[in-house]
């Protein structure tokens, strides 16, 4: 297990290097740069410019000058955007409110989804199984960015209960409408993962076996279905992690957070390089660290598994 | 509890005779006012900024915010006029180059030093040197100020920039050429003043709440990007007896309609009216929405590069496609938000500027179209060789709306064939600049009160001049301009040139088009650039 861990650590290295090497080519090949405006800066400003952020150096320079300062002295340089700023400033504020709000989003859509899920299976077709599906299909259809808007103006304008958008270090009344906006759709994904998983479970031999055997219904479902159930939802869970705490730029956009997911957007706007760098690689890094935390709880929950 | 105007009067006559300050700016709340107890304002603003370091902001929002923290030599009335700042009075040579500025002596800085003639040097000197590399530090080189290209440039030291502190409240600035309109350029905020020892202090961290030390009615308490600014009494600013607002809240909502929405909900004092909205607003909340001239003008230009689109290159099409333009019904019904028709480039309500007779503006829409389609016909296009034209445009709801209308205009009047393509930002500034259209969309904002600040646009060498006009006579009357007694005479020759030549279809004038909350007075609904300064303002009790 141990040299399994050590192994996929080494392979996530090169797999980043390619993903830093890629994403620079990408945002050099596109149109624009980060310092153009419908304002064109008079040619000898521009080379200020440039060669204070070393733009004018060669591109192999470029690349290889990042990945050094990234690697040696975990400095992801100044934001070409935000001049008052470095990218780690953009981040470390950044991620912290979207890690907030992506950790209690998905929290709900697991509770949530996993109960609603597996009490549909339990009772299928029945007025329950009806019922969840329905919330979790009605939920599905109702993307987050028809969700915020509905949100903000009942609990908001109508109610007059939460504030509409802000962060304001993190206050739960802040946090409750970025939370079921972008709890909702995952959660569908999760209740319909758990139901189908878990009928699959619940018709198989060693339940069978089991409420032959004159268990009572409660430990069948949560000493022998449940963990079996979790296995697929478990692998959707991971990328879904990653895409909750790394943000979502709707909710950012529509519930004004501050998180990362709006500086990630508007970095490819203005062509902020190093903010776009700077984010690729932290979406990057959590995208294959999850991967792996998966795969670890994978092994624990399935004893076929082993690595 | 509700302060009233006797109270606040109060209060000014025991710190004036604690401080014994001689001079009282007149008090801006009328005696009848009753002020709310909690004396805050909250606004919206779309993105962040890249910056509010006085030598380096470049977007409104920023300057907006840094108006609020930093005061330069003179400010603005709610009508744009000059009023004194830190400067009271100014001398100038008889050759019209340099200019003496006194400085009050009772300006001080947040920490309690005072405000000197050296800060401004220091500011200035640092905002043009290649070392900060500021995106604005062509407004230093605007100003015309003595050596700034070469400052800019890298071939001199930036303390060869003409400005000197003579001492501490006598600054004089050196110009390589006479400009009428320099003093108006001091509202701007790359002038403002910056304390040296607290840039130093704290490097490019000293514009953080706690560090950033200044000199205007407020300080930055709180920032957080992307999200909130929240700005406070300066307790230390010269005038602050006469500030009544305690608290200015910036707040980043990226969605207009989110924006009303909050707004509606009492969370925001003023926000954007989202576009097309306007109508229904302002017969719904007849005291909150607004719609005032702001200085800016939208335009589509030509490309008239030699080795552009031939068709453009004759100016019977340019100015046929122009006449079949219905302004009206661009700014009645597709925008909807008081913005006013343009024929000609410079905003109507810039100072000092009156449009000359063009002639287009006077017909009606029947007998343009008469005309655009004789002229059309002359130069050789009709029903079985129909002008083809692509138009580009930046992503975006209005410029979409825009377009769509003026291609079935041109279709309707003219038989044109109009291929509309919308781009991304950078895609389209790339395209723009490098002639990749046949014509392209254009906003002008001005910088400074003054037609020159449109108008230098049409120069030939002008680095934002994307048609690429060139007109020898034009570079003449600019030229003239500068040094003119009567400049306005040559702006007017120019848009009659311009008018003729077509090298831009201007399609109409700018208006701000917000909502207000109608306890909040005093806003400068006449400052035509919408230079507003909280300082001025003051929240009355809800009735």
């Amino acid at each position: 297990m141990f040299s399994f861990i050590l192994k996929r650590l080494a392979i996530a290295v090169p797999t980043l290097l390619i993903l830093v090497i890629l994403s620079f080519i990408l945002m050099y090949a596109a149109p624009g740069g980060p310092f153009n405006s419908d304002r064109p800066l008079p040619p000898q400003v521009l080379a200020n410019i440039e060669a204070k952020y070393g733009l004018d150096q060669p591109f192999w320079k470029q690349i290889l000058d990042y990945v050094w300062n990234v690697v040696v002295h975990f400095d992801f340089g100044p934001s070409f955007q935000y001049e008052d700023r470095t990218v780690n400033d953009v981040i470390a504020q950044g991620f912290p409110v979207t890690l907030t709000y992506g950790f209690w989003s998905f929290v709900v859509a697991v509770v949530v989804g996993v109960t609603l899920g597996a009490a549909a299976a339990i009772k299928q077709n029945s007025w329950l199984d009806y019922l969840a599906v329905g919330i979790s299909i009605g939920a599905q259809v109702l993307p987050n960015f028809v969700m915020a808007p509905i949100l903000l103006l009942t609990f908001t304008l109508w109610l007059g209960w939460l504030p509409g958008g802000g962060w304001n270090g993190g206050q739960w009344q802040y946090l409750v409408m970025p939370v079921i906006a972008l709890s909702t759709s995952y959660m569908a994904s999760i209740a319909r993962i758990t139901r189908s998983s878990m009928l699959e479970v619940l018709n198989s031999n060693f339940i069978r076996t089991a409420r032959a055997k004159g268990l009572p219904t409660r430990r069948v479902i949560f000493k022998h279905a449940l963990k079996p159930t979790m296995l697929p939802v478990i692998s959707y869970l991971g990328p879904a992690f990653v895409g909750m705490i790394t943000g979502s730029v709707v909710i950012d956009i529509f519930f004004s957070t501050g998180g990362i997911g709006q500086f990630f957007v508007n970095s490819a706007f203005n062509r902020d390089y190093s903010v776009i760098m700077g984010i690729t690689i932290l979406v990057g890094a959590l995208t294959i660290l999850f991967n792996l935390v998966v795969d670890i709880l994978y092994a624990w929950i399935d004893p076929k598994i082993r690595y | 509890m509700t302060l009233t105007r006797r109270h606040l009067m109060a209060s000014t006559a025991a710190v004036l005779v604690l401080t014994g300050t001689a001079t009282l700016a007149e008090s801006h709340i009328p005696a009848d006012a009753t002020l709310a107890a909690e004396q805050t304002f909250v606004y919206r603003v779309g993105d962040e900024s890249p910056s509010i370091d006085p030598g380096k902001v470049e977007d409104t929002d920023g300057s907006d915010m840094v108006r609020q923290l930093f005061e330069g030599l003179y400010n603005q009335d709610a009508d744009g006029n000059l009023i004194p700042g830190v400067a009271t009075d100014y001398t100038v040579s008889d050759d019209n180059l340099t200019y003496t500025f006194t400085l009050r002596d009772n300006a001080k800085w947040s920490n309690g030093a005072p405000v000197t003639a050296g800060d401004f040097e220091y500011a200035w000197k640092r905002a043009a040197s290649p070392a900060l590399a500021s995106p604005y530090s062509w407004y230093i080189e605007l100003m015309s100020i003595e050596n700034a290209s070469a400052v800019i440039a890298g071939e001199m030291e930036p303390d060869a920039l003409g400005v000197t502190a003579v001492d501490d409240t006598t600054l004089q600035v050196t110009l390589s050429e006479p400009l009428p309109y320099f003093p108006q350029m001091l509202t701007h905020s790359t002038t403002f003043p910056v304390l040296q020892s607290n840039v130093e202090e704290f490097g490019d961290d000293w514009v953080q709440p706690g560090n950033m030390v200044s000199n205007g009615a407020y300080v930055l308490t709180e920032f957080v990007p992307q999200e909130r600014a929240v700005m406070s009494r300066n307790t230390e600013y010269w005038d602050n007896a006469n500030t009544t607002l305690e608290t200015v809240t910036r707040l980043v909502v990226a969605d207009e309609n989110v924006g009303l929405t909050r707004y509606l909900a009492g969370e925001l004092d003023r926000t954007d009216v989202p576009a097309g909205q306007y109508p229904r607003l302002s017969q719904e909340y007849p005291d909150q929405a607004m719609s005032v001239p702001l200085s800016c003008s939208y335009y589509y230009m030509f490309n008239l590069r030699d080795n552009g689109p031939e068709e453009f290159q004759d100016p019977a099409v340019r100015q046929a496609l122009s006449l079949a333009v219905d302004r009206d019904i661009i700014v009645d019904a597709v925008l909807a938000g008081g913005q006013k028709p343009a024929y000609n480039f410079t905003h109507w309500a810039t100072a000092g500027f009156e449009a000359p007779e063009i002639a287009m503006a006077s017909m009606t829409q029947e007998e343009r179209n008469a005309q655009a389609q004789e002229l059309l016909a002359s130069a050789g296009y009709g029903a079985d060789n129909p002008l083809t034209v692509d138009l580009v445009y930046n992503t975006n709801e209005s410029h979409r709306a825009v377009a769509v209308a003026i291609s079935q205009m041109w279709k309707q009047t003219l038989g044109v064939e109009t291929t509309l393509a919308n781009q991304e930002w950078q895609t389209f500034l790339d395209a723009r600049g490098s002639g990749d259209f046949d014509v392209a969309r254009g906003g002008w904002c001005a910088d400074y009160n003054e037609a020159s600040t449109f108008l230098d646009l049409m120069q030939s060498g002008s680095g934002y001049n994307d048609s690429k006009y060139v007109n020898e006579e034009v570079d003449a009357l600019l030229a003239n301009a500068k040094t003119s007694d009567n400049p306005n005479a040559d702006y007017a020759a120019v848009e009659e040139i311009i008018a003729t030549d077509m090298p831009i279809i201007p399609i109409y004038h700018y208006a701000a088009v917000k909502m207000l909350n109608d306890q909040i007075e005093n806003w400068p609904v006449n400052n035509f650039q919408q230079n507003w300064y909280a300082k001025d303002l003051y929240k009355v009790a809800a009735e």
